[in-house]
C-alpha cells in the first residue's frame, strides 16, 4: 500500500470512529465497550504478548482505578467533571504505584510463578473490596450521576474511551519501536540471556506492568462511571468476565503484535454482541473452549497467522532480514 | 485481637482449631502432591488442578443424590477422574506439553474455565455438600468435637498417598514416570513411551484430585468456583516444599491447613479467602527474596 492509500485509509478510519456514535446512536454504549475491550487487550498484551509474562490478574488495576475514582467523586464534593478527572488522575497514579510496589516484589518471579501469583491477586482484590465498608463492601458503590442532558452521558464516555484507547495504542507503538520494546521482547525470548547481557530485567518488567496498570486504572475509572454501579466481584474485579476476556482477545488477534489485540478485541466484542445471546448461558463454557482451541491450534492468533503467510506485507513493522531468517528465507525481496 | 486471646486462654479451642486445620491439610497435601507430580514429570503447571478437585466433589454429590453412600464415591471419583484426565491429556495437553510454559499455562487456564463453567451450567452455582451419614464425636466433656468423616478423610488421604508412593517407587510404570521426570529425552531413548507416561501421569493426578474432591464434598462444601482456591493452595505447598519432596509436601500441606484455620478463626471466616491469596503473594515474594540473596553471593 502506498502512502496516499494509507492516508485515505487513516482519514476514513478517523471519520468512522468519530462519526459512529452520531450515525448509529442506538449502539453507542456497545461502541464504548468496544474501546474498553481494545484497552483491555492492548494492556494485557504488554505483559502477556510482548514480554511473555502471562498475567491473569491485570483486572486488579482496573478495580483499583474504578474504586479510587468513585471514592474521590463521592467524597471530594466538587463539580462532576473536575472530580471525575481528578479521580481519574488519582486512579492512574495509584494504579502505577500499586504496580510498582507489587511488581518490585512479584516481577522478580519467573513466568510461571508470576502467572499464579497474579491469579491470586485479582481474586484477593475482589475479596478485600467486598469486605471493606469504607468502599461499600459487598453491596458495591454507586458513582455520582453524570450531570449533562439526556444522551450527553453516553457521548462523553464514548469519546473518553476512544481517546484513551488511541492514546494507549500510540504510546505502545512508540514504546515497542524503541529500546523498551526490544528489551521486553528479549525478556520473552530468553530472560537469562537478556539479564546476562546487562539488561535490568526486573526494572523493565516493572515498568511494563506500570504502563499496563496506568491505562487499566484509567479505564477502570471511566468504566465504573459508565456502568454506573461498582460491584466488587462483577464489575471492578471481574476476573471471570473482563479478566478472561482480555486474555482471550489478545491471543485471538495475535499476541505480541500491536494490531493483533485491537483486531482480537473488535472481533470478540462484535461476535459477543451478535451471537452470544443465543448461547443461553453457555457463553463462558464457549469462552474456555475458545481459549483452549486458540492456544493449542492457533497459538500465533489471527495476525500472527497472516504474518507467517505474507511476511512481506509486514516489511515495515518487522526487520526484513530477521523475518527472513525466522520464516525460512520466505521474505527474500 | 479478642480472638487471639481466646486462643491463648482456651487451650481446648486452640486444639479444636488445630485439629480441624490439620485434618483439612491432609487433603491439601494430596492435591499438592498431584500437582508436584505433573509439574515435575511434564513440566506443566496445571491451572485446572482445582477443577479436578471440584469434579471429584460433584461425583460424590451425584452418589449422594442417587441414594448411595458417598463413601463409595471416593474410589468411583478416582476412577472417573482418571479417565477424564487421561482423555484431556490426549485432547489438549498433548499439544502443549513440549511447548514453553507460557503456552501450557494458557491452555490449562482455558481448561479450568471450561470445566468450571460446564459444571456451573449443569449443577448451578449453589453451594452443596454430600451427606456422608457419619456422626461427630465429642471429647473432653463435649468441648472438643471431631467429625468422624474428617478423620476418615485424613486416613483415606494417607492411604492414597501411601499407595501412590509405593506405586511410583516399585511399579514399572512408576519407574518410567520417574525416569521421564529426570530426563524425558533420555527416557525416550531407553524405550520409554513418554507420551503414554505423560497421559498416565496426568490421569493419575486427576485421579488423586478426584478422590480428594470427593472427600471435600463430604467433609466441607463444594461449588463450581471452588477450583481456584485449591490451585493456589496446592501451588503454595509445592513452592514451599519443592518438587519431588513428599515429606515436605505433607508437612507444608498440614501446616497450611492449620494456618488457614487459625487465620479464619482470628480474622473471621469472610477473610479466609483473602488470607490464602495474600499468603500466596507473600510466599512467592519471600521465595524470590531468598533466591535473590543467594544470587548476591555469586556477584
Amino acid at each position: 500500500m502506498n502512502r496516499q492509500g494509507m492516508l485515505i485509509l487513516a482519514v476514513l478510519g478517523v471519520g468512522a470512529v468519530i462519526g459512529a456514535p452520531f450515525a448509529i446512536p442506538a449502539y453507542i454504549t456497545q461502541l464504548s465497550f468496544l474501546w474498553l475491550m481494545v484497552l483491555f487487550a492492548l494492556t494485557w498484551d504488554i505483559m502477556g504478548g510482548q514480554m511473555g509474562y502471562n498475567s491473569f490478574g491485570n483486572i486488579f488495576f482496573f478495580g483499583i482505578g474504578a474504586y479510587v475514582c468513585a471514592v474521590i467523586q463521592r467524597d471530594a464534593g466538587l463539580d462532576w467533571h473536575v472530580a471525575f478527572f481528578i479521580g481519574m488522575a488519582a486512579a492512574a497514579a495509584l494504579g502505577v504505584i500499586a504496580a510498582a510496589i507489587l511488581g518490585s516484589g512479584m516481577l522478580g518471579l519467573r513466568g510461571q510463578y508470576f502467572a499464579i501469583a497474579t491469579l491470586g491477586l485479582g481474586i484477593a482484590g475482589g475479596e478485600i473490596a467486598s469486605g471493606w465498608d469504607y468502599i461499600g463492601a459487598g453491596s458495591g458503590l454507586v458513582p455520582p450521576l453524570y450531570p449533562g442532558v439526556l444522551g450527553a452521558r453516553e457521548m462523553f464516555f464514548y469519546f473518553l474511551f476512544l481517546v484513551l484507547a488511541i492514546i494507549c495504542f500510540f504510546t505502545l507503538r512508540r514504546l515497542y519501536s524503541g529500546r523498551f520494546g526490544l528489551a521486553i521482547n528479549a525478556i520473552r525470548d530468553d530472560e537469562d540471556k537478556a539479564e546476562s547481557m546487562g539488561l535490568h530485567t526486573t526494572r523493565y518488567k516493572t515498568i511494563a506492568w506500570c504502563v499496563s496498570a496506568f491505562f487499566l486504572a484509567m479505564a477502570g475509572a471511566g468504566a465504573g462511571n459508565m456502568i454506573g454501579f461498582i460491584d466488587p466481584r462483577d464489575v471492578a474485579f471481574a476476573g471471570l468476565t473482563f479478566g478472561v476476556w482480555m486474555v482471550l482477545m489478545a491471543i485471538l488477534g495475535g499476541k505480541g503484535t500491536l494490531w493483533g489485540p485491537v483486531l482480537g478485541a473488535a472481533i470478540f466484542h462484535i461476535t459477543q454482541e451478535l451471537f452470544w445471546t443465543y448461547l443461553l448461558g453457555w457463553q463462558r463454557v464457549a469462552l474456555g473452549l475458545l481459549i483452549i482451541v486458540i492456544v493449542v491450534f492457533f497459538p500465533t492468533g489471527i495476525l500472527g497467522w497472516v504474518r507467517e503467510r505474507y511476511p512481506e506485507k509486514f516489511g515495515q513493522a518487522v526487520d526484513a532480514e530477521a523475518q527472513g531468517a525466522a520464516m525460512g528465507e520466505k521474505a527474500e525481496p | 485481637m479478642d480472638n487471639v486471646l481466646i486462643l491463648v486462654n482456651q487451650p481446648v479451642i486452640f486444639l479444636q482449631v488445630a485439629i480441624d486445620g490439620i485434618l483439612f491439610g491432609s487433603i491439601l497435601a494430596l492435591v499438592a502432591y498431584g500437582m508436584a507430580l505433573v509439574w515435575g514429570v511434564m513440566k506443566v503447571i496445571n491451572i485446572a488442578q482445582g477443577e479436578f478437585v471440584m469434579l471429584g466433589g460433584y461425583v460424590a454429590l451425584k452418589f449422594a443424590d442417587a441414594g448411595l453412600s458417598p463413601l463409595w464415591a471416593v474410589p468411583a471419583a478416582t476412577v472417573i477422574l482418571f479417565a477424564v484426565g487421561w482423555i484431556l491429556y490426549w485432547l489438549v495437553v498433548r499439544w502443549v506439553v513440549d511447548k514453553d510454559i507460557f503456552i501450557s499455562l494458557l491452555a490449562t487456564f482455558g481448561l479450568s474455565i471450561f470445566l468450571q463453567q460446564i459444571v456451573n451450567q449443569i449443577f448451578s452455582a449453589d453451594v452443596r455438600t454430600a451427606e456422608s451419614g457419619l456422626v461427630s464425636r465429642s471429647f473432653l466433656d463435649d468441648r472438643l468435637v471431631v467429625a468422624e468423616i474428617k478423620v476418615l478423610a485424613f486416613v483415606l488421604a494417607a492411604i492414597v498417598g501411601g499407595i501412590l508412593w509405593v506405586f511410583l517407587a516399585r511399579s514399572r510404570l512408576g519407574q518410567a514416570i520417574r525416569a521421564t521426570a529426570q530426563n524425558a529425552r533420555a527416557a525416550r531413548i531407553m524405550g520409554v513411551d513418554t507420551n503414554h507416561v505423560y497421559a498416565m501421569t496426568f490421569g493419575l493426578n486427576a485421579a488423586i484430585c478426584g478422590g480428594a474432591g470427593a472427600l471435600v464434598a463430604m467433609t466441607w462444601v463444594i461449588h463450581p468456583y471452588l477450583g481456584l482456591s485449591y490451585l493456589v493452595r496446592s501451588f503454595m505447598i509445592v513452592v514451599v516444599a519443592g518438587l519431588g519432596n513428599l515429606p515436605g509436601v505433607i508437612v507444608a500441606g498440614l501446616g497450611l491447613g492449620a494456618a488457614e484455620n487459625f487465620a479464619g478463626f482470628v480474622f473471621g471466616a469472610e477473610y479466609q479467602a483473602a488470607f490464602i491469596f495474600s499468603l500466596l503473594v507473600v510466599i512467592l515474594v519471600w521465595r524470590n527474596w531468598r533466591l535473590g540473596r543467594q544470587r548476591r553471593y555469586l556477584k
